[in-house]
Parts: C-alpha cells; structure tokens; sequence
C-alpha cells in the first residue's frame, strides 16, 4: 500500500532520512520506533508530501510526487504529533474538516458529507458534542476527534504522529485498541511513529526501527525489539521481557 | 435466543429511526440569524445617517424620498426639492460610502486575521496603510493642482506597499510563509512611514492637510466616490465571501490545511490580494481610519460560533453598519464642526470591544 524507493529526505543542513527501502501492506499496521531525532516525524510527512523527497514513495501504486493535493489527500491522512486545536471551534465545524478533500474549491459540504461525519462522532463516542467548543474537550475527546476528523477524509492510509503521547496510560491503550478496531472495520494501512516501545509491540504488526535516518531493523516485534539493538539504537540500556499472556515489555534499565 | 420476533411491516422502519436517533447528521452550518440581526442594523443604521444633520428630517421622510428613487416604482414623496436634494445628493452617498468602506475594512480585517492566524491582524498588516499615507501625502506636498489625483497615489502606495512586502517577504524567508511576511510588512511599513514623514517635516505648512487625511474622513463624498470604489469593493468582497469555507480550513495550520488538500500559500495570495485591493479603494476615498478591522470581526466571533462562514459576511454588513453610525457620531456630536471619523471609531470602538470580551468572559464562566 505504501512503498518507499531509496527515500532521502534533506532539511538546510541535515540529512533527516537516508535511503530508504520499505513496503507496507495493505491492512497493516507498522509502527516507526526510534530514538527523538530518529527521522519518524520526516518519514511521515514525507508520505503526506508535506516535505520534498528524493527517490520516490508510491501510495496505492502511485508516486505521491505526480498526484494533486486534494488527489493525496483523499488517499492519505496525517495526523501530526500536536495538531492545531482552534480554541473556538466547534466539533462538528471540525470533524467536517475532514471532508474538504471531497468538497470543491468554492463548493460548501453536502448532506451527505455531514452524515458521514455525523456517524463518525456516533461510532467515536463523541455524538452528543457537535455543538460544543474545542476547549472545552478532554484529552482522550481532542484524540478521539482528531482520529474522527482524519477518518472523515475516507482515506486508506492514515498517518500517525506519536498519537498517544498526550495520554495518560488508560487513555492511551483506549486510543490505540480504537484505531486497531478501526483499521480492521474499515481496512485502514497503519503507519504510525510509536513513543512507547512496548505498546508499539502489543499494537504493530510490524515495527521499522529508525536510527540516525536509516532502517536499522524491521522486523515483527520480537524480531526488532531486542536488548542489543534497543541499547544501541536508543543509547541506553533497557531490559526486554515477556509478560505472563506472551506481551514484550520494554524497560529501560538504571545504572546503578 | 429462542424468541422470535413478531415480523411487523414497519419494523425494519423502526430499526432505521432508531439508528438515526443514534447518530444524527451534523447540523448544516448557518449564517441566517446573524446575517439577518446584521441587517436589521444596517437598515436602522442607513435610516439614521441619512436622516440626521442640519436640516432635520424625518424618518419616514427619508424613507419616502430613497422610495421615490426606486426605478419603476413611480413614488412620489412629497419632499420638498431642497430636502430631497439634500438627502440624494449629499447625505445618501456619504452613508453608502462609509457602508462601503467599513464593510471592505471589517470584512478584510476579518480575513487577514484568518489568513494570518493572528487576531490582532488588521487589513493595514501589511502596508496598505504606510503605502496609502505616502501616496497621499506626496499628492497633498505637490500642491492643490494635484488634488485630484489623491485616491489613485493612495491606492497605487497602497498596492505597492503590499506587492514590496510579498517580494520582500519571500526573498528573506521560505516562499509565501507567513512569519516573513508578516515581518516583512512591518519593515515596509515601517520604511514608508519615515518617508512619509520627511516629506510631510519638509512641507510643514501641508501639515493640517496631510493629517486630516490621515486620521480619516467621508466629509467630501458623492457619488462618483461611489462609482470609484465600488469595483474594486464589490470584486474584493464577493473573492472573501467565496473563500470564508477555506478560510475555516486555514485555521488549523498551513501544514494540516495542506495535509487536507488545500494548496494553502495559493489561498493566502489569493485572499490577501483582494482584500488588500478592497482595502485599498477604501482607503483612497477616506484615509486611514482604524479599528473597524479588528473590532468589528471580533465582536462577530464573541457573539457567533466562530465560524469564518458567519465571520465574514456578517463583519461586512456589521461593519457598514458600524462606520455609517460612526459617521453620524462624527459629524452631529460637535456641530457644526466635525470630529475625523478615525477617532470616533477609536473612541467608539475601543471601549465597545472591552465590553464584548467582558459580557463573553462572564457569560462562559456562568
Ligand atoms: N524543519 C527542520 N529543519 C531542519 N532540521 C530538521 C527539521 N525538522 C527536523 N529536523 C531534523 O531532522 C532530524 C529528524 O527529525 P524528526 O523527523 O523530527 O525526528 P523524530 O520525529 O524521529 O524525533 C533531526 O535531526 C531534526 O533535528
Ligand atoms: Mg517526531
């Protein structure tokens, strides 16, 4: 569903992600892991065309580079890290943003673009909040309506930014088990840059894990999640065990 | 499990109301009752201007000679000549300009500060207003034989000034992004105002002019005012009221706009030239006269739900409304004399806005 062809990504000065060579299925979920710098914030909008890239990266077979934005748009939705949250917006204003991809440059939205979003805040647990403002949201609610207003866009492939890093824990195995149950009712590709390692494992089928903007291993999660690598790659020495119903866990471990 | 359920006809009826109950399409988005609370104040505040001055006439005499004036209506007023005059010639195309001109301003400063996210952003941002005061300003130096040349230096300094800042702004900083223009206009401002005001110190005794002009005035208004302008404002506000959707998808971010499909720095040019070009005009014909742009788009915003659909056509008319009563202030609170139309609306406006922001604050922790 996703290919990358020997991938470069470049800021002024840096090189953010060297050559890489990836393919994502449809249906699966792959999570990026890396240490704060590793590249997954590049190799995400790199995808959502946000930044140029060098060599090419295929979306449903087709180079996003040859593709109009709306075109991407309706094959591909992101959702950054710290999504801009206007104060007085209301839900249902927002949701509906989602639909612009499917609305015409001078064009207003439909019944029927309204009644895909209106579903989408019932299924999301968010129905009874149309009206109300964005501040006046939970975490949890904001995650919730920011997965509602990308799955809004109807896109196969929905991009990921660290989605849980402004959770509490409950929150956070809510939001991943929602988009889980998400992508297997609706056939969703996955790809999401993952903070917590251990939750990347119970929840990815597969996992890349970036260093310094290179593949450094990709794999199933016990392939990538290994002592050797996870101290190297991350610099700091961690402990990788399995809990009693056969989870990984990943603990970063004190030097004492 | 064992239960059969008595197969009535209109059960699978029943099934789908509740399935709608459960999840209601979204609510169409909607500007009628604002726009129409908006209008009502319009038309009290054309009634008013046009009814008040020295010579005193009534409403509905006002109402009676606008009447006579319907093409094909035959309707005769009953006017006196004098008074019908009076309100045709003079008081008619004051009101209608200053409804221009404070629609043009509210309605640009209400997409500026979407365009730019920013809500102390105004139509003057980017240099319209040190453009226009350096257009005006050389015109009124060079002499009265130049006179008549003012609204098109205002407007050229204008348009000059904002196309400066796009060059400028996109040569120092990545194409079309917003930080380096917005920066950008404040140097160019900042340049024409020094400008300016060395050529105003070097023709000390232009002084009284050049600052009547720039405090803002609709004293000498007629018709052909109208006819300059209204072009340019009538393109201008029918592009903002077209891109007020796209102006929502703006508010959260060029990258998640993007990210949406929208080519965001295409709809930034797009909506920034033609409100600087609506501005522009306004500016010819009346000088500077500020706050219409931020107060009147914000108090739309605190008393509606935000959205840039109700945000802009709501601060056009608002705004019309509010610079035809901020006219009527100017001339009648010192007559004979007048006050420049740029202080009523400072002196109006600023207190008004505090007292929206506060009845808003009170009501929400209510
Ligand atoms: N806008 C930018 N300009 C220059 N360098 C950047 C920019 N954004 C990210 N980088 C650099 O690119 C590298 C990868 O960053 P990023 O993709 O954000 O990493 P991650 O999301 O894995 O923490 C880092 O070295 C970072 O400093
Ligand atoms: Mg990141």
């Amino acid at each position: 569903m996703i290919a990358f062809e020997s991938v470069t990504v470049r800021y002024d000065m840096v090189t953010a992600l060297s050559d890489l060579t990836e393919d994502i299925g449809s249906g699966e979920w792959v999570g990026l892991i890396g240490p704060n710098g590793a590249g997954k914030t590049t190799l995400l909008r790199a995808v959502a065309r946000l930044l140029p890239h060098e060599g090419e990266i295929r979306v449903d077979g087709v180079a996003v580079s040859s593709l109009s934005p709306k075109r991407l748009a309706r094959l591909v939705a992101y959702v950054p890290q710290q999504p801009e949250l206007p104060p007085d917006m209301t839900v249902g204003q927002y949701v509906l943003l989602g639909r612009t991809p499917h609305i015409a440059y001078f064009g207003f939205e439909t019944g029927e673009d309204r009644s895909v979003c209106g579903e989408l805040l019932g299924s999301l647990d968010l129905a009874t909040m149309a009206e109300r403002r964005l501040s006046t949201l939970s975490g949890g609610e904001l995650q919730r309506l920011v997965l509602a207003r990308a799955l809004a866009q109807q896109a196969p492939v929905l991009l990921l930014d660290e989605p849980t890093s402004a959770l509490d824990l409950g929150r956070r195995v809510e939001a991943l088990e929602l988009v889980d149950a998400l992508r297997r009712e609706r056939g969703l590709t996955v790809l999401s840059a993952l903070h917590d390692l251990t939750l990347a494992g119970q929840f990815a089928d597969r996992l890349i894990l970036l260093g310094e903007g290179r593949a450094v291993s990709t794999g199933k999660p016990d392939e990538v999640l290994t002592e050797e690598s996870l101290g190297r790659h991350f610099g700091a020495s961690v402990r990788v065990m399995r809990s009693d119903v056969g989870d990984l866990i990943v603990i970063p471990q004190r030097v004492r | 499990m064992s239960t059969t359920l008595p197969r009535h006809e209109d059960a699978p009826v029943k099934a789908r109301a509740v399935r709608e109950e459960q999840l209601p399409a979204l609510r169409p988005v909607s500007a009628r009752g604002p726009v129409a609370v908006a209008l009502g104040a319009l038309l009290g505040a054309v009634l008013l201007g046009i009814s008040m001055g020295p010579a005193d006439l009534s409403f509905s005499a006002a109402l009676r000679v606008l009447l006579s004036h319907v093409p094909l209506l035959h309707f005769h007023s009953g006017v006196s000549r004098i008074d019908s005059d009076i309100l045709w010639q003079i008081r008619l195309p004051r009101v209608v300009l200053g409804g221009l001109v404070g629609a043009m301003l509210a309605g640009g400063g209400a997409a500026f500060q979407g365009v730019f996210r920013n809500p102390l952003a105004d139509p003057y941002l980017l240099g319209v207003a040190a453009g226009a005061g350096l257009g005006a300003t050389a015109v009124i130096v060079a002499g009265p034989r130049l006179t008549q040349l003012l609204p098109l230096a205002a407007f050229a300094g204008a348009v000059g000034a904002v196309t400066l800042t796009y060059v400028v702004g996109a040569t120092v900083g990545r194409q079309g992004a917003t930080v380096s223009i917005v920066l950008a206009g404040v140097a160019v401002a900042a340049l024409l105002t020094a400008i300016q005001t060395f050529l105003q110190q070097q023709h000390a005794q232009d002084l009284q002019s050049v600052y009547a002009w720039i405090l803002g005035s609709l004293t000498v208004s007629s018709w052909s005012d109208v006819v300059l302008i209204l072009p340019y404002v009538a393109v201008s506000a029918a592009v903002l009221l077209a891109h007020r959707r796209l102006l929502d998808v703006l508010r959260v971010g060029e990258d998640e706009a993007d990210s949406l499909g929208v080519r965001s720095s295409r709809v930034r040019i797009t909506i920034v030239a033609a409100a600087t070009l609506g501005t522009a005009a306004a500016v010819a014909v009346s000088g500077l006269i500020g706050f219409v742009g931020i107060i009147v788009p914000h108090t739309v915003r605190l008393t509606t739900n935000a959205s840039y659909r109700v945000v802009v056509p709501v601060s056009m008319i608002g705004g019309a409304a509010f610079l035809i009563l901020a006219d009527v202030a100017a001339r009648t609170v010192l007559a004979p004399s007048e006050i420049p139309i740029g202080v009523v609306t400072a002196f109006v406006g600023a207190p008004f806005f505090l007292f929206v922001l506060r009845s808003r604050r009170v009501g929400r922790s209510t």
